[in-house]
Parts: C-alpha cells; sequence; structure tokens
C-alpha cells in the first residue's frame, strides 16, 4: 500500500539540513508510515526532540512539535503527557542527547512506565557539534576527541532500557526501513513507555573517521551486522561480537501505565471527597 | 495545618504557597525534593489529584522545570518549587521558558550559599541569580512578599503576571518564611483575580505561535488544540521556526523586554512604612524588611525620622520608587541578608548620589532588628 507522507510534512521547511545519505530520513519516513497506519491525526500528535541533528527532525514533520534543550526532551514529553494523556506524545533523540545528558530522564521515564514512545537514532557519534565520541561510540574506533580510538565501552541501549523497566523494546536499523516501520509502529500503538533503537549511519561525523565516508558503506557495514534475536542467541560469542540482534527484544503488556494510574486516582479521590 | 476561628489558617509560607498556587488554577507541578522549599512539593502532591490536577516528582531539578514548560505549551498552569543548588540546575531550562514565552512560576525558597551552603537556614542571597541566572539577555519577573498573607497574594499574582505576559515568574522567599508558621486568610474565591493567557482563536490552520501584529504578547494555542504548530530554544520567528535574521533577532528581544518594562504599572509592587517624613530611608525586602520594619518602629520611637520602601516587586527593580524615595534622603540603608547584591540596584537608582550603609550578614542567622537600628543610630 502506498503512503502518503505529505500530510504529516511541513513541505514548506524542505530540503532539509541532513547530509545527503543521513539516516535520520529513514527514521523521519518509518515514523510518518507508523502515523498513518495507525491513523493518528496530526494535531492530535506531538513529537518532541532535544539538540542535535536527530533533534531537528520535529521542524519538518507537521504535527505538534517542541525543539528542547540538549538532552532534556523526555522531560517536557513527560509534562505535555501528564496533562494530556489523551494525546500521542513521542520523544525523538539521538545517542548523546538521549543516553549522555539525557541519560537519567531516559531511565526514569521507562521506570515510570509513562505512555511514550522514545526512538533513538543511535549513529554512534555526535554529529551535530563535530563527530565527537558518545556513550555509544564502538571500542576503538575514531572520534575528533578520540583520535587514537575510543577508549570507553559502549551503552548497550537494550538492555539498558530493559533494565530500566520499559514495557516495550524494540532494536532495528536504517539498512531496513520496511521492517524499523513495523517495530516503530508496535511501539506506537504500545500502552506504556516504548523504545526503539534505530541503529543509523552519521557517515560524515562517524564514517568518514573510521572508513566509511560514503553512506552506503556505513549502512552495509550496519545490515551487515545485523541479525535476527533468535539468530543471535544461537552464535558463538565471537560471532556475536561482530554482530547485533534487531526484533521486539522486550514486550510486557501487563504493567499498568502511569498516566492511567494517575487518572485512576483522581477518580478515587473525587468519589470519596466529591468537589 | 491548624485553624484558628474566623478562617485563619497557622501555615508554614511553603504550604501557603501551594495553597495558594491551587487557588490561582494551577494544576501541575513538576519538582525535585531540596530542602527548604519540599513541604510545597508535598502539599501540590497532595492537593493537585483531588482537583484532577498532576503531580510529577521528576528525576532532576532540569526535568522538573523541562516539565513544567511542557504541561505549560499543553495548557496547564505549571508550577515548580527549589531552593539555591536546585535553582541553579533548572536556569538552563528556565532560560528555554524565556525564550518560548511559556506562563509558569517558579519558586526559590532561598537557603545559603553558593553550592550545598546551609540547606536548612534562611538567606537572601540569589537576588541577583533571579534576574541574570540563565545565559543571554531577557527580562525577569521576581516577586518577593514578607508577610505569610503577603505570600498568599503574590503567588496568586505571580501566576496572573506568567499568564499575562506569558513568560516564567519567579516567587523568591527564604527558609524564614517557607518554614515560619504565621496566619493567613485564604481570600474568598471572588476576592481575587484569576488571569488567563489570551487566547489564539482564528483558524488552526493559519495560526502562528508568535503572532505579535497586534501587540507585545503572542496570543497562545496550546498543544491539540486544533492546530498543528513548532517552537524551539533557538532564536525563532512569529512561525516558531529558527531564525539568523539579526533584525528580526534584535526587534525581537527588544518585544521581550518590551513586555515587562512597557507595564510596569501592572508588574511593579512596593509597600511603604512610616516613609512619609523620613529623613533616614531603609530600602529592604522579604524577611529583612520585616526586620527593617521593626527597627523603623523603634527608632521611630526614640524620634529618628526613619522610614522604609520595601520592593515587593523585586525584578524588573523599582528604580523611579526607589529614586522618589531616597533622592532627598540623608542617608540610605540598604540590609539585605547576603553580602551586598540589592545595594547596586540601589545606588543605580538614586544616582550614586546619596550615602549609602549597607547591612549585610550571611551564615544562616537573620539580620536581628538591633543590627538595622544600630545602623539607624549610626547615620541619626
Ligand atoms: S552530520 Fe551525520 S547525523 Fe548529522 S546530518 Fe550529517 S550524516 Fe546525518
Amino acid at each position: 500500500m502506498s503512503v502518503d507522507y505529505m500530510p504529516y510534512v511541513r513541505e514548506e521547511k524542505l530540503p532539509h539540513m541532513w547530509c545527503p545519505g543521513c539516516g535520520i530520513g529513514v527514521v523521519m519516513k518509518s515514523m510518518i508510515k507508523a502515523f498513518e497506519d495507525l491513523e493518528w491525526e496530526p494535531e492530535d500528535t506531538a513529537v518532541i526532540s532535544g539538540i542535535g541533528c536527530t533533534s531537528r527532525l520535529p521542524g519538518y514533520m507537521k504535527v505538534n512539535t517542541l525543539h528542547t534543550t540538549h538532552g532534556r526532551a523526555i522531560s517536557f514529553a513527560t509534562g505535555i503527557k501528564m496533562h494530556r494523556s489523551d494525546k500521542h506524545v513521542v520523544v525523538i533523540s539521538g545517542d548523546g542527547d538521549a543516553s549522555a545528558i539525557g541519560g537519567n530522564h531516559l531511565i526514569h521515564a521507562a521506570r515510570r512506565n509513562i505512555d511514550l514512545t522514545v526512538i533513538v537514532n543511535n549513529n554512534h557519534i555526535y554529529g551535530m557539534t563535530g563527530g565527537q565520541y558518545s556513550p555509544t561510540t564502538p571500542l576503538g574506533a575514531k572520534a575528533s576527541t578520540a583520535p587514537y580510538g575510543n577508549l570507553e565501552p559502549a551503552f548497550d541501549l537494550v538492555k539498558l532500557l530493559i533494565g530500566a523497566g520499559a514495557t516495550f523494546v524494540a532494536r532495528g536499523h536504517v539498512g531496513n526501513g520496511r521492517q524499523l516501520a513495523s517495530f516503530i509502529r508496535k511501539a506506537f500503538a504500545h500502552k506504556g513507555f516504548s523504545f526503539v533503537e534505530v541503529v543509523s549511519n552519521c557517515h560524515t561525523q562517524f564514517g568518514r573517521r573510521n572508513k566509511m565516508a560514503d553512506p552506503m558503506n556505513m549502512v552495509n557495514w550496519i545490515s551487515d551486522r545485523a541479525v535476527s534475536q533468535k539468530k543471535w542467541e544461537n552464535m558463538s560469542a565471537a560471532d556475536q561480537e561482530k554482530h547485533f540482534p534487531v526484533g521486539v527484544m522486550f514486550e510486557d503488556t501487563e504493567q499498568a501505565e502511569y498516566c492511567e494510574r494517575y487518572e485512576k486516582l483522581i477518580a478515587k479521590l473525587r468519589e470519596e471527597q466529591p468537589a | 495545618m491548624s485553624e484558628n476561628g474566623h478562617g485563619v489558617k497557622f501555615w508554614p509560607g511553603n504550604i501557603v504557597v501551594a495553597e495558594a498556587a491551587v487557588a490561582a488554577g494551577c494544576n501541575f507541578f513538576a519538582g525535585y525534593p531540596i530542602t527548604p522549599s519540599s513541604e510545597i512539593a508535598h502539599q501540590m502532591s497532595l492537593l493537585l489529584p483531588r482537583g484532577g490536577g498532576h503531580f510529577v516528582q521528576m528525576e532532576d531539578e532540569l526535568g522538573a522545570m523541562g516539565a513544567v514548560i511542557g504541561a505549560s505549551l499543553a495548557g496547564a498552569k505549571a508550577l515548580t518549587a527549589t531552593s539555591g543548588p536546585g535553582m541553579s540546575l533548572k536556569l538552563e531550562n528556565l532560560g528555554f521558558g524565556y525564550m518560548v514565552e511559556a506562563p509558569c512560576v517558579v519558586v526559590n525558597v532561598m537557603r545559603g550559599g553558593p553550592s550545598t551552603g546551609l540547606p536548612t537556614h534562611p538567606s537572601q542571597s540569589d537576588l541577583m541569580q533571579a534576574r541574570w541566572g540563565t545565559h543571554g539577555d531577557h527580562p525577569t519577573i521576581a516577586l518577593a512578599p514578607a508577610f505569610h498573607q503577603e505570600i498568599f497574594l503574590e503567588t496568586i499574582r505571580a501566576f496572573n503576571l506568567a499568564e499575562q505576559f506569558r513568560m516564567p515568574v519567579i516567587l523568591l522567599i527564604d527558609e524564614v518564611l517557607g518554614h515560619l508558621s504565621e496566619g493567613v486568610v485564604p481570600p474568598e474565591r471572588d476576592a481575587y483575580e484569576i488571569v488567563e493567557r489570551a487566547h489564539d482563536s482564528g483558524e488552526p490552520d493559519k495560526f502562528l505561535p508568535y503572532d505579535v501584529t497586534a501587540g507585545d504578547i503572542p496570543p497562545f494555542r496550546p498543544y491539540f488544540d486544533g492546530a498543528t504548530w513548532h517552537t524551539t530554544g533557538l532564536n525563532h520567528d512569529e512561525t516558531g521556526f529558527p531564525t539568523t535574521d539579526a533584525k528580526h533577532i534584535q526587534q525581537d528581544m527588544y518585544r521581550h523586554y518590551r513586555k515587562v518594562l512597557g507595564n510596569r504599572d501592572v508588574i511593579d509592587k512596593v509597600e511603604y512604612y512610616m516613609a512619609d517624613d523620613a529623613e533616614i530611608g531603609i530600602v529592604s525586602f522579604g524577611s529583612t524588611a520585616r526586620a527593617a520594619m521593626a527597627a523603623v518602629k523603634q527608632a521611630r520611637e526614640q524620634g529618628v525620622k526613619v522610614g522604609l520602601l520595601r520592593p515587593v516587586t523585586v525584578w524588573p527593580f523599582p528604580k523611579d520608587q526607589v529614586y522618589e524615595f531616597g533622592r532627598d534622603k540623608k542617608y540610605l540603608i540598604v540590609p539585605e541578608f547576603n553580602l551586598g547584591q540589592m545595594v547596586y540596584e540601589v545606588e543605580r537608582a538614586v544616582h550614586f548620589d546619596r550615602p549609602i550603609k549597607r547591612v549585610n550578614k550571611v551564615g544562616g542567622v537573620p539580620i536581628y532588628p538591633s543590627e538595622i537600628l544600630a545602623a539607624i543610630e549610626e547615620v541619626a
């Protein structure tokens, strides 16, 4: 089925500011597919971001959009969602934004099980600020602040979020847009905190320093390492090192959502003590 | 919370803030535990869900400020409360609130600093932080009530000013006021006004979030109200989208200033005490002004003609009122519970033309009336 993207795009804001071939475009396309599929009306939807290349995405989307401070998008989204829990609230963020400066909000929103979807475009680098290493830069990879190779082990965002209590956790990648769109759609439809890591390419800042200056080289580097969770589990430890699992990695539909808990409390207090 | 007849409540200042916030229509609170402001959060967590509002204890101060601004943009009347170190943390997102013009109220129950300082002791050392704390140019509205009844009314006024001028408003109290219990008579609902932000009522798809063609305060439309709009902490134009047009940015930043400085008749507030024939003038705010009033009274009993000007709105600083009050005074005295902050504004207000005596103190023990009296006697 063909997707009509334009109702969700601010056409007048194009062309976009991203480098040709940047993975963020695939994420945006997947999000719109999911919006359309779930029939989320633009005026009933909000997309919130922090700072970075990925965080410029809301500007191109014709929904309610808020471009906030570095790392803090989830906190703004929490206020919006709590006040209007009947609406759809999505956070789009980069790896540095979400898991370094914003890491605290990420784990606590997950723990709260508030009905937000957080999508992290993980391109392993700080793109906008000039290629500094991020919490997800692979060990040994080069960055503008790791000229001799990164000495810090990377976060596994999926494990981090499962550990933090997220009730839906998926990982996709920009080499498979169709699959990614299905993960994002499932995340949007999930009642509770949902998280999608998108393994993505920043050939400009990461690729260029790591022998993958061409976008397709970096996308292939990603696609070649992506395997299903099942396949990954059956791999030897040495093989696992060279791959990463994709799929819906965790799902719990039993746990009550935070805003629902709150609305229940309000209803109970009203009953006990009518205004 | 005890009640002693005729509607008089005997409440600590922090409880007064929370009760007044709810009376002002506040329906959202996000905070983070910090002494000596925590009782505001306690009370909000108790009151808000009863009225259908929402309380959340965030994972940090920046998060609390972010949630408050988010809720505000979705249409809520939102409050957060903190103290010194927490205020320092909030500042980045507070600046975001100024930039996107999100109405909200931020309470700073001042304690000693810098750093962790004196968590359970008062101070007035965040006066300049309230004005200049976040980076960049912006106007500030900050209110500093001195009595519990006034805390109630100024909390309501803080919400009203935030709504009217579409910006964060800071309420400055301190540990003494926050923890001291004092009688308050909460006003009946019809005795005070509740201001709502001006709402855009045009076609949703023609909505411009920063349309200032009709005045300096852009009409507001909450998220999910038919329109789809954007805003950002980047300098932006009337569409809410970033701009680097120097001319536009300069005009827009001046507009922000005009919102406040062009409406001083609504924003300014000073109180006088025995000021009519005073030859010596005291300028003091908040809890220290209470000690100053006691000192004025005692000095008057000794025949010294001394009077007080007490800024209730501390930012914008009431420079014209201080000039009028101070220009013919033999001496001015500025007692403040810090090492000298408001005195700079007083000096400027009187064109550096009057002798000024500072009375300063830090360390957690408030300035006593006797210390201010001694200063009066010295210059009398
Ligand atoms: S710098 Fe990297 S992340 Fe940013 S737009 Fe270019 S490719 Fe994309």
